[in-house]
């Protein structure tokens, strides 16, 4: 069951991400990143990872990409024109395609073991407990200055908004 | 027995038993609502009008399904199904009822429960906005797409209240899985006074509870916020251009959506399928008492009503006394019992949505923002943070 799942979900995230690149409308090209995020948060799931599954969907899907159609919707952006691009674009691009996935296919290969398994659900670190187990004890210092982090990115974000709105 | 067949059989149930309470959802709404108005309600189709939700459902089936021109069809058609999808999933994972043995098999009255129960619905929830947000958009034209915006803008806006909200009664519970957040408000304080949530030491979650009821009112955008689909200034708001099913899709996700976020009340605060008071004071014997109280009275009233009820509201006390006397046989007693408080808890919730709705006028847009960022955020941290103090203090 689990192989079928991962390749039918692996298989529409990549749909869904040359959707993204191919389509002309903006609304389409946002909906089917929404797509990619909710199979990858499939995949998080099939590999035990409950939290970032949920979280994923969450943050991504139900804040962020709501926000980009928000925006887009409010724009009112029609459908781009399409270009045909220029002839040296159309003449190396493919050859510098199949080489960059030449490439990381080697280095992937090179780099994992060839007898390594991913096993679909051997992986319990991924529930809630010990995910605020690992923040607050081995990964607090980092945490605590992430959300500082965050903290002044909010505070230059209303600061600049108010500079617009005087 | 087989667990895929197991599990088709409970999703059969849980959605019939679903789709029949959205039908009727909005029959008692009608009448509770004209009675608030000191009307009657739907009368004629079926006895106290009990037929109309059929009728309504037929005719809106028989209906031209119009697509108005200039839409953009793909998002035009997919967004009503989007909005049913997302209102219907989150009902698999809340608890109906404990473990139950019916001869060989040993179930839970539950579809699945995930350890991440709480979240899962959470982040349903936060998906639900684009089926609004489409079909405003994608009927190109101008009510939809203001009907869209104020309801995305508020769904986001009290998703944040009610987060924290729900927070605390994790701390409390210290789980994320529905069945053990019921199941760990089973104590009874002094042998009697119910440990639920809403009431649970060190900290009773009843403003927790109250940011829950007012957070999803705005949620599932029902009165007193009912902003995007204002009839005064949006005509019907986000499905100002929808028809015949495809209306009817975004009515039931409306509804779906209530009956999903009650459900999560009840299991998060009210306790679940636990009783009120304990079984070894008689709390088995309640729902029995309580529906033979309700066959009484209507067979009272249909010795003394009208003509036409006569017959309709005796047929009914019979019928009531007749699930009474099921409530007693001891084999069905331990389903039984659960379902009946889950859904009266459920059921009272519900009954206030819609007494709300015949109760109060509607927010301006301003107060509404104003309400959620500058009341309910603040009160909700608070609430969380008082909650999480106490928690690590007394343990």
């Amino acid at each position: 069951m689990d192989p079928i799942l991962f390749l039918l979900f692996a298989g529409i995230a990549v749909v869904c991400g040359i959707t993204v690149v191919v389509q002309t409308h903006p609304i389409t090209s946002a909906l089917a990143l929404i797509g990619v995020m909710g199979s990858l948060a499939v995949l998080y799931l099939l590999l035990g990872a409950q939290f970032i599954a949920a979280a994923q969907v969450i943050v991504y899907a139900g804040a962020i990409m709501v926000l980009f159609i928000f925006v887009i919707m409010l724009l009112n952006a029609g459908r781009e024109r399409r270009t045909r691009g220029s002839f040296l674009a159309r003449l190396i691009g493919p050859p510098l395609l199949v080489l960059l996935l030449g490439v990381v296919t080697f280095v992937i290969l090179a780099v994992v073991p060839r007898d390594a398994v991913v096993k679909f659900g051997s992986y319990t670190g991924g529930t809630v407990e010990n995910l605020g187990r690992a923040i607050f004890t081995t990964y607090l210092w980092p945490f605590e200055i992430t959300s500082i982090l965050v903290l002044i990115a909010i505070v230059g974000a209303v600061a600049l908004a108010y500079k617009e709105l005087d | 027995m087989n667990f895929y067949l197991l599990a088709v059989l409970k999703a059969a149930v849980v959605v019939g038993v679903l789709m029949i309470t959205l039908l009727y959802l909005q029959w008692v709404e009608r009448k509770v609502i004209a009675h608030i108005q000191v009307r009657l309600g739907p009368y004629n189709v079926g006895a106290h009008g009990l037929l109309q939700p059929i009728a309504d459902t037929l005719k809106l089936l028989t209906k031209e399904d119009l697509l108005p021109p200039g839409v953009n069809r793909f998002y035009f058609i997919l967004a009503p199904f989007l909005a049913i999808t997302l209102s219907l999933i989150s009902i698999s994972v809340i608890p109906f009822g404990p473990e139950i043995h019916l001869g060989p098999v040993t179930t839970w009255v539950q579809l699945t429960d995930l350890n991440i129960g709480v979240i899962f619905v959470l982040a349903i929830s936060s998906l639900t906005v684009y089926g609004i947000v489409l079909a405003g958009w994608s009927s190109n034209s101008k009510y939809p797409l203001l009907g869209a915006l104020r309801s995305s803008a508020q769904m986001i806006s009290y998703e944040l209240p009610l987060g924290m909200a729900v927070a605390a009664t994790l701390l409390l519970s210290n789980s994320l899985s529905l069945r053990k957040i019921v199941e760990t408000q089973s104590a009874w304080y002094g042998g009697f006074f119910p440990a639920w949530n809403l009431f649970r030491m060190p900290f009773p979650q009843i403003f927790g509870f109250l940011i829950f009821v007012i957070a999803v009112f705005a949620e599932t955008n029902r009165v007193p916020f009912d902003l995007p689909e204002a009839e005064s200034e949006l005509v019907a708001g986000f499905h100002t251009e929808y028809s015949s099913m495809k209306f009817a899709g975004f009515f039931m996700a409306e509804y779906a959506n209530m009956v999903t976020v009650t459900c999560m009340a009840t299991a998060l605060y009210l306790g679940g399928w636990l009783p009120l008071w304990p079984a070894s004071l008689g709390s088995n014997y309640a729902p029995a008492a309580a529906f033979a109280l309700a066959g009484a009275i209507c067979i009272y009233s249909g010795l003394q009503a009208r003509k036409r009820d006569r017959r309709s509201l005796r047929a009914f006390g019979v019928l009531f006394l007749l699930v009474a006397a099921l409530f007693l046989i001891p084999v069905v007693e331990t389903l039984l019992v659960p379902l009946f408080w889950f859904l009266a808890k459920t059921g009272l919730l519900l009954l206030l949505f819609i007494w709300v709705r015949g109760t109060l006028p509607r927010f301006r847009y301003d107060q509404l923002m104003r309400f959620g960022w500058s009341f309910m955020f603040p009160v909700a941290v608070a609430n969380l943070l008082i909650t999480g103090l106490l928690v690590a203090l007394v343990g």
